[in-house]
């Protein structure tokens, strides 16, 4: 837990050093796409201070100076699968991106959706030394929260105080300056596979980056996705992406669950390229321009030219209609959403008061998914885009880029970890010698 | 129908990653100080160095120098800038000749040969001239516009006669006493000071200008009026004027420097006092024993 404590801290460091310095870029590493934006901090939001106006969603506080976007390498399932590739990817991208804002950037906050995700909920409950909550008494409960067992390959990528609870009352922000005897808190926790964050990791090094944060796509997607009653009153964000479809449930502003489908898009594209025998560049263009997941009657009239340089007259100048291409599409989508709808029912989706579901990320752009989804999921799904942000491209806008964006509210306007708040008394103290003399050992 | 030559392989797509090493130059590059350092620091350096070794060479130096000033003296003569000649205005004929003599210029010269401080500062110090301004008039003249001091009186001094301005200046020296007839004559230590003090006795005493030879600074405190027939009238340090007015006033009603007597003291404003002279004493001493019947013979 300690080295895990170190390295986040490391980690949010970095990043107020990033904030100080007023540049910082956020990539988000995707199967189909690798994003890229540079932001620039303005300072203080300078309309915090008037009353009764917001911050804005942490928006006022930063400008998009530079974005840029290409086509993914080496990432499959949302995971490193080829790290030479996707370095590679990454220096085209963030140099494109540091060219458009015209200054070098040296601080990069990653997220990714892949590597499975496990969410644990933890409670911890102490006896409130004296009257008052304190600091302390902060950090007690959130070292009291006893951890799962969760695997030594793998390692903790959010974990956040979800709820406090004082005695009887709960649903508490902030317990500290309250009176009472016994505090308890919640607490989400989301560990993913160890070797792909150090994949991650790896690549960025290789591209001279310093890591200021990493994240999930899940959480991040949400974040901007989902409007803030959503977030408030429990909504699923489900971000269809490439290589992986990933899920995160919200309540009361807080991620309380996050999963990963492993399929995505590009398992559509795959069946398409499969199912009709072209090229998966050109079943990738098919799917954009002429895929849907309800077929009509006049789908049956509408011919597709199957274009190829095979050299076979016959199979380069084949056809098929729409709805045989809507005929392969659909039982993948399906199976997708299937697959969300087991993952959320795992969760306990249907217990939330609100169960309103969000689709985005690039896959949501399919024609009549929603009517789909309605059918699966539930009732009430809408469409999400990523909130506007300053200074975002319009290229960038589409709910494909619903994690870039929610990584820049990530960015600028972080929850709380567990690793922001005090190590407690007892255990900051402890072995300081003992890691001193390890610490030596270590380095020489 | 296929063609039977062999289609013409496209080349292989050319990876759109920089390589290593030109990322890291483009982050250089992007690198806020380094480019400061490229745009500014690096072209000052290279003309700096490139400077300092090209005039490492003392014969570089000397050439380049000698270029500057066959530069300089080809523009400075140019006729545009040359001055011919020298007008002087507001100067009597000597005062002309004096200041032809003390710049001693050779015509034509350079405009920018001419030092014009320094000139006026020569032309003002001459004794005759109270200020000039020097300029270079179009067409090459160089004009001065003098303002003369033109002396009021002359002073007589054990060196000889010299000529006062009334603010005391010495404009020259006086070649006779007939050569300056209308001028009136002061004398004696620090009588040049105060001139204009002089003017107003002689205004005071024009009733008795015929009379009067001159005025005497005393002890550089006071004034005589120096009259003919070895007459003298003392004046006071303070109202001077009005103790002459009151001598003046009195001769018009008595006639009282027409009788015997040498001097009239006005020293004492309450109480003037006059002496006669030697034969106005015998004849007092002469009349009163008269008078009195004690002749004593």
């Amino acid at each position: 837990m300690t080295e895990l404590y170190q390295s986040q801290r490391a980690m949010r460091a970095m990043r107020k050093a990033a904030m100080q310095r007023g540049v910082i870029a956020v990539l988000d590493v995707g199967t189909s796409k690798i994003a890229c934006l540079v932001l620039r901090f303005d300072g203080t939001d300078r309309l915090a201070s008037v009353e009764g106006i917001g911050s804005m969603a942490g928006q006022s506080g930063f400008r998009v100076i530079g974005a840029n976007t290409i086509m993914s390498r080496g990432v499959k399932f949302g995971e490193i699968d080829t790290m030479q590739e996707t370095e590679r990817a990454i220096r085209t991208v963030v140099q494109a991106a540091q060219k458009m804002a015209k200054i070098r950037v040296d601080h990069v906050i990653a997220c990714f959706s892949g590597a499975e995700p496990r969410s644990y909920g933890l409670d911890g409950q102490i006896d409130v030394h004296g009257q008052m909550v304190g600091e302390q008494d902060v950090a007690r409960v959130l070292a009291a929260c006893d951890v799962p067992d969760y695997g030594a390959d793998r390692e903790v990528l959010h974990a956040q105080p979800v709820n406090f609870a004082l005695d009887h009352r709960s649903g508490l922000n902030d317990p500290r300056g309250q009176v009472g005897q016994v505090l308890t808190t919640d607490m989400h926790m989301l560990t993913v596979d160890k070797a792909a964050v150090q994949n991650l990791v790896h690549c960025i090094k290789r591209c001279d980056l310093e890591l200021a944060g990493i994240a999930s796509s899940a959480y991040v997607s949400g974040l901007s996705a989902l409007v803030e009653d959503e977030q408030e009153l429990g909504a699923a964000c489900i971000d269809m992406g490439g290589g992986a479809t990933s899920l995160s449930i919200f309540m009361k502003k807080h991620m309380i669950f996050a999963d990963t489908v492993r399929m995505g898009g590009d398992h559509v594209t795959g069946d398409i390229s499969m199912g009709l025998q072209v090229p998966m560049a050109t079943a990738e263009r098919i799917k954009t321009f002429y895929g849907g997941v309800v077929a009509t009657g006049m789908d049956d009239r509408d011919m597709i030219e199957l274009s190829g340089d095979t050299g076979d007259w016959e199979h380069d100048r084949r056809t098929v209609s729409r709805a045989e291409l809507i005929g392969i599409m659909r039982p993948r989508v399906e199976e997708i959403l299937e697959e969300v709808r087991a993952r959320l029912d795992v969760a306990g989706f249907e217990h939330l008061p609100s169960q309103q579901i969000v689709l985005t990320g690039g896959g949501s752009q399919i024609p009549g998914l929603d009517g789909l989804a309605s059918k699966i999921l539930g009732q009430q799904v809408r469409l999400g885009r990523p909130m506007r942000v300053h200074g975002l491209p319009q290229a960038a806008t589409g709910p494909g880029f619903a994690a870039t964006v929610g990584m820049c509210l990530f960015a600028t306007h972080p929850q709380d970890e567990w690793w922001d708040f005090d190590l407690p008394v007892d255990r900051y103290h402890s072995r300081t010698i003992g890691r001193a003399v390890r610490w030596f050992r270590e380095n020489w | 129908m296929r063609s039977l030559s062999v289609p013409k392989r496209k080349k292989p797509r050319h990876d759109p990653a920089p390589s290593r090493w030109a990322y890291r130059f483009e982050r250089l590059m992007l690198t806020p100080f380094f480019r400061f350092c490229l745009r500014t620091v690096v072209p000052f350096a290279v003309v700096a160095g490139g400077a300092l070794i090209y005039f490492s060479d003392e014969d570089r130096r000397e050439a380049l120098s000698l270029a500057i000033n066959d530069l300089r003296r080809e523009i400075a003569t140019r006729p545009e800038f040359m001055v011919s000649a020298m007008a002087i205005d507001g100067a009597s004929d000597g005062t002309s000749e004096d200041i032809r003599d003390i710049l001693s210029l050779s015509f034509p010269v350079s405009s920018f040969d001419l030092d014009l401080p320094a000139i006026q500062a020569r032309v003002s110090e001459l004794p005759s001239i109270a200020s000039a301004s020097v300029r270079v008039r179009t067409g090459g003249v160089l004009q001065l516009d003098i303002a003369e001091r033109t002396p009021v009186v002359v002073w007589r001094t054990h060196e000889g006669l010299t000529l006062v301005d009334p603010d005391g200046h010495v404009t020259g020296p006086a070649v006779s006493r007939n050569a300056h007839a209308q001028m009136p004559l002061i004398a004696g230590e620090g009588a040049e000071g105060h001139v204009r003090e002089a003017l107003e006795l002689f205004a005071a005493a024009d009733p008795i200008a015929d009379r009067v030879i001159g005025l005497v600074r005393v002890g550089e405190r006071r004034w005589d009026v120096v009259l003919t027939r070895e007459q003298r009238i003392l004046l006071p340090e303070q109202g001077a004027v009005q103790a002459l007015d009151r001598v003046v006033a009195l001769n018009s009603a008595q006639e009282l420097l027409e009788r015997d007597i040498s001097v009239v003291d006005m020293r004492l404003t309450r109480r003037p006092t006059i002496q006669l002279t030697e034969n106005a004493v015998e004849d007092w001493w002469r009349t009163s024993q008269i008078t009195l019947g004690t002749t004593g013979q």
